[in-house]
């Protein structure tokens, strides 16, 4: 005698075979779609990879061809000769400082605008915002005299005018402001404000309480916000291109450059150590992505998905 | 039991330093703000109207000028055309393929549309990485895959089997749709994590639902994902709208001539680019700048206008 419950799976046991039945070997389809694009993304990667260590004649005799030996050197020549080493360190210099800046001021600013109430903040709110609808590339022209006139400025003028590191950090600052409070005056109001009353009780300052208690509690938006702005920082081409020069080489950042290496490069370009360039941008963002993936994943989505 | 609320007591709460406080946090990024942000975009409407030219002449009001002449720039229409034209496809490929990836990891798994299928994890996280690429990198990488002799990843097994070499960016007819590939290969990934994102949040108990009423996997995508879906497949849309009005990096660095050969693949954001700081016309760059920003205006109020449709709540 079969009892109720073992009735019931075993029609639901029929049920899934016949689902399947009818939805046919779909897995391993849906497998060899996936693993089609898998390929697609792996493949010019690896390919770059592999004709970092080749030799000049191997790269252009046949593009698949193995090496006969690994040669390293391309990389040290890419590094040194074609100065990926300095734009790399400009490059992780102005991130750094540019984010941190970021996060600091547009927390600032976020944290006020969404926790206290002020005449005028409705409209710096909107002011903030607003920058999110503007095109970089109508700001071009004027950015560029702006930043010239800067340098002007006595004193500080020679760390912030054109072709300084400093002024593309401020600029990459003010540009990455709009997304950022946009994004954590949202986070901001969502936080609970027992205890920053509780603090207030204490005798806490206003600054006090920003900084060791709603920051704090801010983190989950505050991680996600500083990946999306190191990726957005460090990828920036645009910018940098109108503000260094190529009187500044020795400033420019690392997309900059190899850019730079591609486009300017002749008949008697130094193809194997382009591809080394090119494999030692790749890999550190590879390493770094590999890591923090799952962070990665969620702070550059988290525009979208609010 | 009730609970005393007493206020706090008026130490540091004055309205003086709470003044001072606001007026401390805001003041440096409203500053940098006005400064970088502000001033440039409200001076570039300005800069439009004159005929500015070269770095140290000074500008002269000309009013509608620059418009004018842009209107029989035979070179800006067509970068218009390759907006408009990037505008309607990048979208429409990059989220077709996405979603048809998504809804494999989400609902293409053995047990028939309610499971994703194994692995999924490692195709995200496969899929995703040129998102995090530089575009002016990914741009370098594609010209060599791109090159049109045996050392091109592509055009060595075409030359290898005897076929014609393709010029994938050498040929005016060809050299767009290179450009196409390459932009969505960059940005399915993040719409295959987003839409994924988006799918496993929509209840088992539907698709089972779906099931048991007989619904085959196609009619599981288009009757149940799709719908629920919608939400985020807009907001997908408009993402990929403004970044096809903003293709810069891409056509600059990997094309010839930036936007060549023979101005195929140019786009505004080039041509802004190239009459600011290589013709130093800057009247007339700021004008295009202006005419992008209405574009980029215009499509951000159409797209919202169309999305506004019933939503399923679940």
């Amino acid at each position: 005698m079969v009892s109720q419950a073992e009735k019931v799976t075993l029609s639901r046991s029929a049920a899934r075979r016949r689902r399947r039945v009818r939805l046919g070997p779909l897995s391993g389809l849906s497998h060899l779609a996936l693993a089609v694009w898998t390929v697609l993304v792996a493949v010019p990667i690896l390919w770059t990879f592999l004709a970092s260590v080749k030799s000049e004649d191997e790269i252009f005799g046949s593009a698949w061809s193995l090496p006969a030996k690994l040669r390293w050197d391309n990389w040290a020549r890419a590094w040194d000769h074609a100065h990926v080493g300095q734009y790399m360190v400009n490059s992780v210099l102005v991130v750094v400082l540019g984010t941190f800046g970021t996060m600091l001021f547009g927390s600032m600013a976020a944290y006020v605008l969404a926790r206290y109430r002020f005449r005028g903040n409705r409209a710096i709110y909107v002011l903030f915002v607003s920058g999110l609808a503007f095109p970089v590339y109508l700001a071009l022209t004027p950015l560029f005299f702006v930043v010239r006139n800067m340098g002007n400025v006595p004193l500080i003028g020679q760390f912030i005018g054109l072709d300084t590191r400093g002024g593309l950090v401020l600029v990459y600052i003010a540009y990455s402001l709009p997304f950022t409070v946009f994004f954590l005056s949202a986070f901001f109001r969502t936080l609970p404000g027992a205890v920053a009353e509780a603090a207030f009780v204490d005798g806490a300052s206003h600054s006090r309480v920003f900084f060791q208690i709603m920051l704090p509690m801010a983190r989950p938006g505050i991680v996600s916000i500083t990946i999306f702005n190191v990726l957005g920082q460090w990828n920036q081409y645009q910018i940098p291109l109108v503000l260094l020069s190529g009187q500044s080489k020795d400033k420019w950042v690392l997309t900059q450059g190899i850019a730079d290496i591609s486009t300017a490069a002749g008949y008697d370009a130094d193809w194997s150590a382009l591809f080394a360039a090119l494999s030692m941008a790749i890999l550190p963002m590879l390493v770094v992505y590999t890591i923090f993936q799952r962070q990665i994943q969620a702070g550059l989505t988290a525009g979208a998905l609010k | 039991m009730t609970k005393v609320r007493t206020r706090p007591p008026l130490v540091n709460r004055t309205s003086l330093t709470r003044g001072r406080f606001i007026a401390g946090f805001l003041s440096v990024p409203v500053l940098l703000y006005l400064i970088y942000v502000i001033a440039p975009y409200a001076q570039a409407f300005y800069i439009a109207t004159t005929d500015w030219r070269g770095v140290s002449a000074s500008p002269r009001f000309v009013a509608l000028e620059n418009f004018k002449r842009l209107l029989s720039d035979d070179v800006f229409w067509t970068a218009i055309g390759h907006n408009g034209l990037l505008l309607v496809l990048m979208p429409l490929l990059t989220i077709v393929i996405a979603l048809f990836f998504a809804f494999l990891l989400n609902a293409g798994g053995a047990s028939g549309g309610v499971s994703g299928v194994w692995g999924s994890r490692f195709y995200r996280v496969v899929f995703f990485f040129p998102q995090v690429l530089a575009v002016a990198i990914v741009a370098v990488l594609f010209q060599q895959v791109f090159r049109p002799d045996r050392s091109g990843m592509l055009n060595a097994p075409l030359m290898a089997l005897g076929l014609e070499p393709i010029g994938f960016l050498s040929d005016p007819g060809v050299a767009f749709w290179s450009i196409l590939g390459v932009l969505v290969w960059q940005a399915v990934g993040f719409y295959v994590v987003l839409f994924s994102a988006g799918m496993a949040s929509i209840p088992r108990e539907m698709y089972e639902a779906a099931q048991i009423d007989g619904a085959g996997r196609g009619q599981l995508f288009f009757g149940v994902t799709l719908p629920l879906l919608w939400d985020t497949v807009q907001v997908g849309w408009i993402y990929l709208g403004i970044a096809a009005l903003d293709v810069f990096a891409i056509v600059w660095v990997m094309t010839a001539e930036h936007g060549g050969p023979d101005h195929s693949t140019t786009v505004m954001a080039a041509e802004i680019y190239r009459n600011a700081f290589q013709y130093f016309k800057f009247g007339y760059a700021s004008a295009m700048g202006v005419v992008l920003f209405f574009f980029t205006v215009a499509f951000a109020v159409v797209a919202m206008r169309l999305s506004r449709r019933e939503r399923i709540e679940f």
